[in-house]
């Protein structure tokens, strides 16, 4: 057990005093969350630039209700000249120009932004139906309410933190193993607790206990900072993140040890985790969703062990699954773990050479 | 009984014979040296011993018991150094001879007590990457010794460093075995195993040449003695008392230099090459 806490105790000192390691598993991946959820934290879409050229009586005499979903929507500015309401317009400093002739509204809105160009349209044509059913004197047939399904709906932030969160703990475990094992190994280290009165289980045991820790300090940051600036909501039982939070730190470190065992120096066994790592964070849906991506690329995710992790992650920390969506999971999580575990098993070499 | 006893052991790497049918023993308290050049199976011959590498043939007794497969009563009473400096990666000296204090279940005080006697003392709170060679070997030898073993490997503890530190460790060195330790070393140089060991195996192409004490080897070879005044004139001789005591009477003993022949003439006449370091 004493060999243990110091075995523990030293590797722990030897991550804190790195200041390259610290900062890639802590604060290059909090940039990304400071970055994602600062500045498209705001996924609301921003009001539509609406230039009224003259008077338009629809909007002047608009009743207090309507009035006041028209101002959510709509900022908006008057002027007196068309064409240079128009030419405002074309160059992108507002997104719609109207003006009213004889009971008929012109809208001239710009279609580079195809999305705003088609809210600006369905706005429009909602608020004059709405004025035309008034003016019939006759209460509305049909009336629409809408529900969001999400408590709060999925915003940047909430999709973005459990995917970076995934990423930090897969990068700093492979990158740790990989480098402890090839650090080891070159200084022959590993030699010479081989010849120490310890078990292999202990030394292991204690590399695994310190990425742990770190994995679980990585989460508290990433929920705490996520809640308090960027307004992340955790629902339903996002402490079963804990459990797949460590099955995943164990399988990328697998990672890291396959990849401490093919390469031959510690700066090739860095690159190699980053190598097998980094592509994954993309594929696997860590930065951006998948959602809208080809079909073949959703079906290669599956092979990929972090687009589990991610998928676990979301699943528990803020979709509102129940406690056993961390079961599949941490099954394949586990299930890569052991074929990488072997695999390095399989290729491993107490020195380099 | 020997402190080691091996019986022809061999091992190959592929082709290469690294080791070849080498016998020896080492008795308790025996400071043992092993010299030869690089890749004269030194470090494997050290390696299979520990107990890190299976030998491909031969038997080895390390303290009445095999080492290999690796045995947890034995690790406790051999202590290691290897070659390169085996440390924890931005440890402090201290913290660092802690940790192998815990590791072997012995007191850190231990460790505290090896600073001071491998004089390490102003540099415990110094990280181990800015350690000078010399200052990292004093540490390693110190972290092979905090769990006071009975038999310590040292292999080639002062490689790579320059002439002074060397001589310093020496030092050190000879005083490792006064509590009747048994001290299995390696090393390039001649000069080192003369002054250290009690007994030296010259090794070369994985076999040892010769075995026996500094004194004998040098007496074996019965290499002339040479004696050079202060004027520059050598002479060659095998009797050299009757050369100085003429010397004497010439007044001439002020600033001659008498050479005896040294381990390196011993390895020369053995190779019949020039040593290789």
């Amino acid at each position: 057990m004493r060999a243990f806490r110091s075995l523990s105790v030293a590797i722990l000192r030897g991550f804190l005093r790195d200041k390259a390691s610290v900062f890639f598993a802590i604060i290059f991946p909090l940039m990304f969350l400071v970055l994602f959820g600062g500045l498209f934290g705001d996924q609301s879409q921003s009001k539509v630039d609406l230039i009224q050229v003259g008077d338009v009586a629809l909007f002047d005499e608009l009743p207090r209700p309507a009035r006041e979903a028209f101002d959510d929507t709509f900022e908006v500015e008057h002027r007196q000249d068309l064409e240079a309401a128009i030419a405002e317009v074309r160059d992108g400093d507002a997104d719609v120009a109207v003006v009213e002739r004889d009971g008929e509204l012109v809208a001239h809105f710009t279609q580079t932004d195809q999305v705003k160009a088609a809210i600006v349209q369905g706005a429009l044509r909602a608020f004059v139906d709405g004025a035309n059913v008034a003016a019939t004197g006759q209460p509305p047939t049909y009336s629409l309410r809408t529900e969001r399904v999400e408590d709060d709906s999925l915003t940047t932030i909430q999709f973005v933190t459990p995917g970076l969160l995934g990423w930090a703990i897969a990068m700093s475990a492979a990158f740790g193993a990989a480098a402890t094992l090839q650090g080891w190994r070159q200084s022959k280290l590993l030699r010479r607790l081989q010849l120490a009165p310890v078990s292999t289980r202990t030394v292991v045991g204690a590399r695994i206990a310190v990425t742990v820790g770190v994995a679980l300090v990585q989460m508290a940051i990433f929920l705490g900072l996520g809640a308090a600036a960027f307004g992340l909501r955790l629902t339903g039982s996002w402490w079963a993140a804990i459990p797949l939070l460590v099955m995943g730190t164990l399988c990328f470190m697998a990672v890291g040890l396959f990849a401490g065992s093919v390469t031959k120096t510690v700066e090739g066994a860095v690159n190699m985790a980053n190598f097998l790592v980094l592509p994954m964070a993309f594929l696997g849906g860590s930065f951006f969703p998948l959602d809208a991506a080809p079909d073949w690329l959703q079906t290669f995710a599956n092979l990929l062990p972090l687009h589990w992790l991610n998928e676990g992650m979301l699943d528990l920390l803020v979709r509102g699954e129940g406690p056993s969506a961390m079961f599949v999971p941490m099954a394949l999580l586990a299930g890569f773990a052991l074929v990488l575990t072997l695999l390095s098993a399989r290729l491993f070499r107490w020195e380099t050479q | 009984m020997g402190a080691i006893e091996v019986v022809d052991l061999a091992m190959a790497y592929g082709e290469l014979r690294a080791v070849d049918g080498v016998s020896f023993e080492v008795a308790e308290g025996e400071f043992f040296g092993i010299i030869g050049p690089n890749g004269a199976g030194k470090t494997t011959t050290l390696e299979m011993i520990e107990g890190l590498r299976k030998p491909d043939a031969g038997t080895i007794k390390v303290l009445g018991q095999s080492p290999w497969p690796r045995s947890a009563r034995l690790l406790p009473r051999i202590g290691v150094q290897l070659q390169a400096s085996s440390f924890f990666e931005r440890l402090t000296a201290r913290e660092q001879i802690h940790t192998f204090a815990s590791l072997y279940g012995v007191p850190t005080s231990h460790g505290d007590e090896w600073l001071e006697r491998v004089g390490m003392v102003d540099k415990a709170d110094t990280r181990v990457e800015k350690l000078s060679g010399g200052q990292s070997q004093r540490l390693s030898i110190a972290c092979a010794l905090v769990h006071e073993p009975e038999l310590v490997f040292l292999d080639e503890p002062t490689a790579s460093l320059d002439p002074q530190a060397r001589r310093n460790l020496w030092d050190l060195l000879s005083g490792i075995n006064d509590s009747g330790r048994t001290v299995v070393l390696t090393t390039h140089y001649m000069d080192e195993a003369e002054v250290l060991c009690d007994r030296v195996a010259i090794m070369d192409h994985g076999r040892i040449l010769e075995l026996d004490t500094p004194r004998q080897l040098v007496k074996g070879l019965a290499a002339p003695t040479r004696i050079t005044t202060a004027d520059g004139e050598t002479i060659e001789t095998r009797e050299p008392a009757p050369v100085l005591a003429r010397l004497a009477e010439e007044q001439k003993l002020d600033g001659i230099a008498v050479r005896t022949g040294t381990l390196e003439d011993v390895f020369l006449s053995l190779t019949g090459r020039e040593y290789r370091a």
